[in-house]
């Protein structure tokens, strides 16, 4: 075996990377995606890099078909964005991107529970910082709202690890399907991942902070992570279908409100993360094929797009609808790659979307799922009018908002135009990509009927669009935020706070001036009423108790620092003093 | 500074584009006769039935769209 795991490529790469600069840490963050792409290459099926730990096998690198799709993208995509990112100068976010690569490619190849969990949390943490460096206004916050998001998936993955472990004895990460309580907490922290409603915000919420080019990684990695495991463990689990029809349906209604470009993308991201879990819930090779090949060219659109994106919020320094606009003008290169993403996302004949959707689209019609079927046709025509013209026309055409500026450096430029290129490739010929899917393929994108079914649906929803804008009645760009499912977490959190900080507090004040003041006192009042008694023998001993319960009662009080570890500390110090007393005895 | 493109500041141009944007409707609705589909539902078979589908669904989406962000709207401070 001479391949090695490719996270390996990554996270060791990442290492070297505060030690270089200039041009040659440009040539090293683009020679780690080509050697891990030879790395590919020379890999063949099968476990190899198997490491004895606690009695158990871990399998860093177990190879197969379904495992390659997503290793060969994620590759490809990091090529792309590295080479995007060419200019960034920050050397923990160059970090923060190559581990949150590495471990996303640790996810694929892992082949079993402990691995798979290690990289999973390598990839929040790591998203996590790449939110961090964005930036923006909110960059902090909402990093902080993501990782806590991810920690409870997290949670909820180790939960299900952990039963399910117990249960079969075994740590192989395979098909699990959705058949116990183990099982249903690992579903619980994938779907949360792949931000299924109610479990998305974290995702426009975070991705519109991060930096331009940090929002191209993370576009990528995460929820197609979240595809894969789900497509490996829970394939035919026949909730997904519904979630997954939910999931496209629900996010462009926000995203024709949204006012943030990146928002915008956000919700789409989600809306086309639907389709794939579509295709896992059917289950049949045709719908695996359909998620596999969505996620391949998803990857690679929803890159562009954000790539469009970014290069306008790098030259300009906004990216709200309500600021930009007309930008064709002086960013001409930058609107056709924008417009060549639109096309894909939105599944037009001889764009990328066209041969990975249909596949979805068409499982779903022979698997007899009609209401599916009806929401997946409204999803394509919905996703067509919000990311395919929304996005292009209020960011380089719609209003002139006087900008003038340029296409952005040449490196900028060159990522954007291979991504153009592979969406256009993919969508000309798909047989390169129909040959590394996890099946064998025997579907035809190019029929007459089925290119007409997908112009007509498309040109009138984009009619739809005109007609709306030129009567004014398409609801206005204004600077605003859209509540959605977090408004549950964020305002209830704050009433739970209001909660500790005064009803709970102040019982604890009540509780403390009970034992620490009036109890005390009424026993000093108690003995001075024995004194009065004129018993003096009596008198000093209980005298003598009274001021010792002051003295532990202020000793007492000196203990409740408030401070966790002098708790825990103090806890720990008890356990072990009760566990040596019980060993005595025993 | 880079040149400007300036073709769509004048509304001849973007006339234009919305003459031959309509004409095309009008050839995809007439194409509707003469191809044949492997349709898997039968509704499919229907005369225009794509272009009726994909004009309703997104005059739906932005209705109900509007009708959303009056519900969920607020200023941008609000979690502050």
């Amino acid at each position: 075996m001479t391949s090695v795991p490719p996270a390996l490529i990554f996270i060791l790469g990442a290492v070297l990377l505060p030690f270089l600069r200039g041009r040659t840490r440009s040539v090293y963050s683009l020679l780690l995606p080509t050697l891990a792409f030879l790395d590919l290459l020379a890999m063949s099926s099968g476990s190899s890099w198997i490491i004895q730990f606690l009695g158990y096998d871990i399998t860093f690198l177990r190879v197969d078909r379904l495992a390659m799709v997503w290793g060969y993208i994620f590759v490809i995509i990091a090529f792309i964005s590295n080479l995007f990112a060419l200019h960034v100068d920050k050397k923990g976010e160059i970090m923060a991107t190559t581990l949150y690569t590495g471990s996303a490619l640790g996810v694929v190849f892992a082949g079993d529970f402990i691995s798979l969990f290690v990289f999973w949390e390598i990839m929040a943490l790591a998203a996590t910082f790449i939110i961090w460096y964005g930036g923006r206004e909110d960059s902090i916050n909402a990093g902080f709202r993501y990782i806590l998001m991810h920690i409870f998936a997290g949670l909820c993955l180790l939960a299900g690890i952990v039963i399910t472990v117990v249960q079969t004895g075994s740590i192989e990460f395979n098909y699990m399907g959705l058949n116990s309580i183990g099982s249903l907490f690992v579903f619980l922290g994938f779907i949360i991942n792949a931000a299924v409603p109610p479990f998305h915000r974290w995702l426009p919420d975070a991705y519109p902070q991060a930096s331009p080019t940090g929002a191209v990684y993370l576009s990528a990695f995460t929820t197609k992570s979240s595809v894969y495991v789900l497509a490996r463990a829970f394939p035919g689990t026949h909730v997904l279908i519904y979630l997954g029809a939910f999931m496209t349906c629900y996010p462009i209604f926000y995203a024709v409100l949204d006012n943030d470009i990146r928002g915008v993308l956000s919700y789409s991201l989600i809306n086309q993360v639907g389709f794939m879990l579509v295709g896992v819930g059917i289950g049949t090779p045709l719908a695996i094929n359909g998620a596999a090949a969505h996620a391949f060219c998803h990857i690679i659109y929803k890159a562009l797009l954000f790539m469009s994106a970014g290069s306008v919020l790098h030259m300009t320094g906004k990216i709200r609808c309500t600021d930009i606009g007309g930008l064709y003008k002086t960013m001409p290169l930058t609107a056709v790659a924008c417009m060549v993403g639109a096309a894909s996302i939105s599944a037009f004949p001889l764009f990328s979307g066209f041969v990975s959707k249909s596949m979805t689209v068409t499982a779903s019609a022979l698997g007899g799922y009609v209401i599916v079927w009806f929401m997946l046709q409204f999803a394509s025509a919905g996703v067509f009018h919000h990311a395919g013209i929304k996005v292009p026309f209020f960011t380089f055409f719609g209003h002139d908002s006087g900008i003038r500026t340029s296409d952005p450096p040449r490196h900028m430029l060159a990522a954007m135009g291979i991504a153009s290129f592979l969406c256009i490739f993919i969508g000309v010929y798909p047989a390169p990509l129909y040959s590394i899917l996890p099946y064998p393929v025997d579907f035809v994108p190019y029929t007459a009927g089925h290119v007409l079914s997908q112009i007509q649906l498309l040109m009138f929803a984009a009619l739809a669009f005109t007609l709306l804008i030129l009567s004014g009645y398409y609801p206005p760009e204004v600077r605003a935020i859209n509540l959605d499912a977090d408004w549950f977490y964020r305002k209830w959190v704050r009433g739970f706070l209001w909660f500790i900080n005064n009803p709970l507090a102040r019982f604890g004040k009540l509780t403390e001036k009970i034992f620490f003041d009036l109890v005390p006192r009424f026993v000093i009042w108690f003995t001075t009423l024995w004194a009065a008694l004129d018993l003096k023998i009596i008198d000093g001993i209980i005298n003598g108790i009274a001021g010792i319960t002051i003295w532990s009662g202020g000793k007492l009080r000196k203990v409740q620092t408030g401070d966790v570890q002098s708790y825990a500390t103090i806890a720990i110090v008890g356990v072990t003093i009760l566990l040596i007393i019980l060993m005595g005895y025993a | 500074m880079a040149r400007e493109l300036t073709i769509f500041d004048d509304p001849e141009n973007v006339n234009k584009v919305l003459k031959a944007f309509f004409a095309t409707l009008v050839v995809l609705l007439i194409l509707d006769i003469f191809v044949t589909r492997h349709a898997h539902f039968p509704w499919e078979e229907a005369l225009d039935f794509y272009p009726v589908y994909g004009f309703v669904s997104c005059v739906l989406l932005v209705f109900i769209a509007r009708g959303l962000r009056a519900l969920v709207m607020r200023e941008e401070d609000y979690y502050d």
